[in-house]
């Protein structure tokens, strides 16, 4: 299959030697998870269980709210001790409603539903299985699984693209899924082909990780329908609308999905997780996370439970030396920086980085910008990082979303090249921010001024209803007055 | 640990800096401004001396004014690049007033008035050297002939700073014209090009610079070498050096074609003034070129274009200054106009629909 090609973009260093050749480890259960209600893009998910009560390995703790939303389950067995806020793995440290799991180191399982062979049911039922298991976008996205593949089915997607780029640097957990579980992988991505009815599906591998593509190859290698394809690594190939640009020369229309170019992308990883759900009943309460960076003792990939905290991952990783400059969650091109060790992992963070300042390339001051241009050629979405931070700057809005706001994607690549280190991807997120309170203060407006209009309807109302009562007293009156001259007679 | 939560994405950086930037151009521009001095002696040195410090007094003086950093300001080395830039682009034998005034009109007129650091519209030297040309036309078109350093023709330290400093006017004896106002002044007098050049054009003598000129614009080769090295570096892009010289060359080759006695050669072209110069290292300035490739290549046209036109049928036998400012006073026009197509997007930024294709086996 020919390749077409993808604009802009750059090459950081890889860093991938750190913990690519560290085999997947077991985190032991730390004596307590933190499980955010909100894991995942679309609606928190709503508790049912109590403080207090005993829960099972599997059970559920959280039920979806609304039709984008996800479940959340138990990691491992043990007493709920707390319905509360809890700090966010967030760079605010801003709290979000969590439940905290005492662990009681059994591990025992709640009865399993080992449902029978998958192909046996109808796509929508698999699709809505995936849901069931709390399952979302492993790369990071968050977003949940089950939605994409349904929609994915109506829009009749002909490949399913399964993304193994993972083109930030450093984290390693899919390049290692890929070599450790392969099999799992390509039975998760058959359910995902017959979930969303296509014919097709390919792998997508930066050539970076031979070994990998090498493991996936070999155990596809028996069906048909599905290839392994390697990509030359470059960032941001892990995108999803630069992968499919890459396969197809197909670009998302603005404002569109993935799905209007036939295609659908999921995350190697949550084709295994489609694995385990389906095949042996076990939701989505565990995942690989790459804990690596300069500032980390032994850099490994870990198997942890959801909710464990930064601080127990770290520490089995022999914790964070001195110089330690930055804490992330992700990769370095687009990671959350953390607000301290203590918040929990959640479902989408593939990686804890620990940096240090030579890493993090913060040897340099801003200066003012040069208009060198660098930041338009690595932009892959085809922006103007530099005119859009100089109308940000100036808060020029309308001009800057006619410039293309809404389709940057943040991925980093213009900051990354930038000889004057301007933060360009600040700009645009206060930018959006910006926007957002705006839409919200007209959407404010429009509230006040509709319960404005109903107020004075209402008492216009009141006014007539009045003054018809009034009408009908003084008929009533004169017709009582009539009546008495009658009797009078 | 002392973690920064606040920092945003992304946390990994290429390492490049403006410094190091402007001091990669100034490491390309080495060879050549030695050999310069080399060639033209002592008052060339002291004339890059005054033109550097007149730049960093001028850069030093309204920094002071804005009450802003001193120390960033002067050591991101623009100034001394444009000192530099500057003194390359100047008869090596100009009095040194020459140089001071244009050091100060290029950093404070050119640049600081516009805001400093990358808000200039036009190339601070280019603006300097215009403003030269049109006001001290005699002293900015008095050329000499290569006298190297220790050779029997060269000033010694006292004369050259006499020359510089003092008084003593350049004799007939001394100067000569370079070989674009040698060609301009002959076809004035409807003098064909096979009787004008031989004598006083040989391209191999004007390709490692053995001629009349500026500073640093006659040794071709070494501004190339300087050029190409700046491209691997990726300081700066292909795209304005390589449309601006084939511009050039194209219209030089198209006119010499129909008419080769009225129209120079192509390689004559390339290899006079200070076109190589001009193309990789003054047009190429990031601060006042265009942003988005398409427009580096329309802007890159547009001084090859100017370069020829000014040569040809203008009233100066060399353009690049003029040619490289105008287009300056283009840039935000073409970077309006040429922007790159958006993802998704047509060209006007509407969504682009998708053509879906079945799936290729």
């Amino acid at each position: 299959m020919r390749l077409h090609d993808f604009r802009g973009g750059v090459h950081p260093p890889g860093q991938k030697h750190l913990s690519a050749e560290q085999a997947i480890e077991a985190l032991p259960l730390p004596p307590r998870l933190y499980l955010p209600l909100q894991q995942h893009a679309g609606g928190p998910a709503l508790p049912v269980v109590t403080v207090g009560q005993r829960v099972g390995k599997g059970e559920l703790l959280a039920q979806a709210q609304g039709a984008t939303s996800a479940p959340l389950h138990a990691p491992t067995s043990g007493t709920i001790t707390a319905l509360g806020d809890f700090t966010a793995p967030h760079a605010s440290g801003l709290p979000l409603p969590t439940i905290t799991l005492e662990v009681d180191g059994a591990d025992r399982w709640v009865e399993r539903d080992l449902s029978p062979d998958p192909f046996r049911l109808e796509p929508g039922e698999v699709a809505a299985r995936v849901g069931a298991a709390g399952i979302v976008g492993m790369g990071g996205a968050n977003f949940p699984a089950a939605v994409k593949l349904d929609k994915a089915r109506q829009a009749q997607v002909h490949t399913l693209v399964i993304n193994g780029a993972e083109c930030e640097p450093y984290v390693s957990c899919d390049d290692r899924l890929m070599r450790e579980r392969a099999a799992d992988i390509v039975d998760g991505i058959a359910i995902m082909l017959y979930a969303v009815q296509a014919s097709h599906a390919l792998i997508a591998i930066e050539d970076n990780k031979p070994e990998a593509i090498q493991a996936m190859r070999d155990a596809c290698s028996s069906d048909a329908r599905i290839a392994v394809l390697s990509l030359p690594s470059r960032y941001p190939a892990g995108s999803a609308k630069q992968l499919i640009q890459w396969l197809t020369g197909l670009e998302t229309p603005a404002g569109g999905r993935g799905t209007d170019t036939g295609l659908l992308v999921h995350n190697v990883g949550t084709a295994y997780a489609t694995h385990r759900a389906l095949r042996q009943g076990q939701p989505l309460i565990s995942r690989i996370v790459t804990v690596s960076g300069g500032a980390v003792a032994e850099p490994r990939n870990l198997e942890a439970p959801i909710g464990a905290l930064v601080a127990d991952l770290l520490a089995y990783c022999g914790g964070v030396s001195a110089d330690c400059a930055r804490l992330l969650m992700g990769g370095p091109m687009m990671g959350q920086p953390l607000p301290g060790i203590h918040v929990p992992m959640i479902k989408g963070t593939n990686g804890i980085l620990a940096l240090t300042a030579a890493e993090v390339g913060e040897m340099h001051p801003p200066s003012p910008c040069i208009r060198c241009g660098r930041c338009v050629e690595a932009c892959p979405m085809g922006l103007l990082p530099v005119e859009m931070a100089n109308l940000a700057r100036r808060e020029e809005w309308t001009h800057l979303q006619a410039l293309g706001l809404s389709d940057c994607m943040a991925c980093g690549s213009c900051a990354y090249v930038c000889p004057s280190r301007v933060p360009l991807p600040q700009y645009f997120a206060f930018a959006h921010g910006q926007l957002a309170a705006q839409r919200r203060e007209e959407r404010k407006a429009e509230q006040i001024r509709l319960l404005m209009d109903q107020r004075q309807a209402r008492f216009a109302r009141a006014e007539q209803a009045k003054a018809e009562a009034a009408a009908q007293r003084r008929a009533a009156k004169k017709q009582r007055a009539i009546v008495a001259v009658e009797d009078d007679d | 640990m002392n973690v920064n939560p606040l920092a945003g994405a992304p946390h990994a950086h290429d390492g490049d800096s403006v410094s190091r930037l402007m001091g990669a151009v100034l490491l390309a521009l080495l060879p050549v401004t030695l050999y310069g001095i080399a060639l033209f002696g002592w008052p060339a040195l002291n004339l890059l001396m005054v033109t550097v410090l007149a730049c960093l007094l001028g850069e030093a003086g309204c920094l002071w004014l804005a009450g802003r950093s001193m120390r960033l300001g002067l050591l991101d080395g623009s100034a001394v690049l444009t000192g530099v830039l500057l003194a390359l682009s100047l008869p090596p034998w100009v009095p040194w007033w020459i140089g001071a005034i244009g050091g100060s009109f290029a950093i404070v007129v050119g640049k600081q008035v516009f805001g400093g650091t990358g808000q200039n519209i036009f190339n601070p030297a280019m603006l300097a050297r215009v403003m030269l040309l049109v006001s001290f036309p005699v002293e900015m078109t008095t050329w000499l002939e290569p006298r190297p350093w220790l050779s029997g023709s060269a000033p010694s330290f006292l004369n050259g700073w006499l020359i510089t400093f003092g008084h003593s006017a350049l004799t007939d004896g001394v100067t000569g014209a370079t070989i674009l106002g040698h060609v301009r002044t002959e076809l004035g007098m409807n003098h064909a090009l096979s009787q004008i050049l031989p004598g006083h054009y040989q391209p191999a003598l004007a390709a490692v610079g053995w001629t009349g000129g500026s500073l640093g614009e006659t040794a071709e080769i070494l501004v190339l070498l300087g050029g190409l090295w700046l491209l691997w570096r990726r300081a700066i892009t292909w795209l304005i050096p390589v449309a601006m010289l084939s511009t050039v060359l194209m219209l030089a080759s198209g006119f010499h074609w129909m008419n080769p006695e009225r129209f120079a050669d192509p390689v004559l072209h390339l290899l006079s003034g200070s076109l190589m110069l001009g193309a990789f290292f003054i047009a190429t300035d990031p601060v006042t070129s265009p942003i988005a490739p398409l427009g580096q290549v329309v802007f890159g046209i547009g001084c090859g274009a100017l370069v020829y036109i000014i040569r040809t049928w203008g009233g100066y036998p060399e353009g690049v200054a003029f040619a490289v400012v105008l287009m300056n006073a283009a840039t935000p026009l073409i970077d309006h106009y040429l922007r790159p197509r958006i993802y998704g997007r047509t060209w006007r930024g509407q969504p682009r629909p998708v053509r879906r294709k079945p799936h290729e086996t």
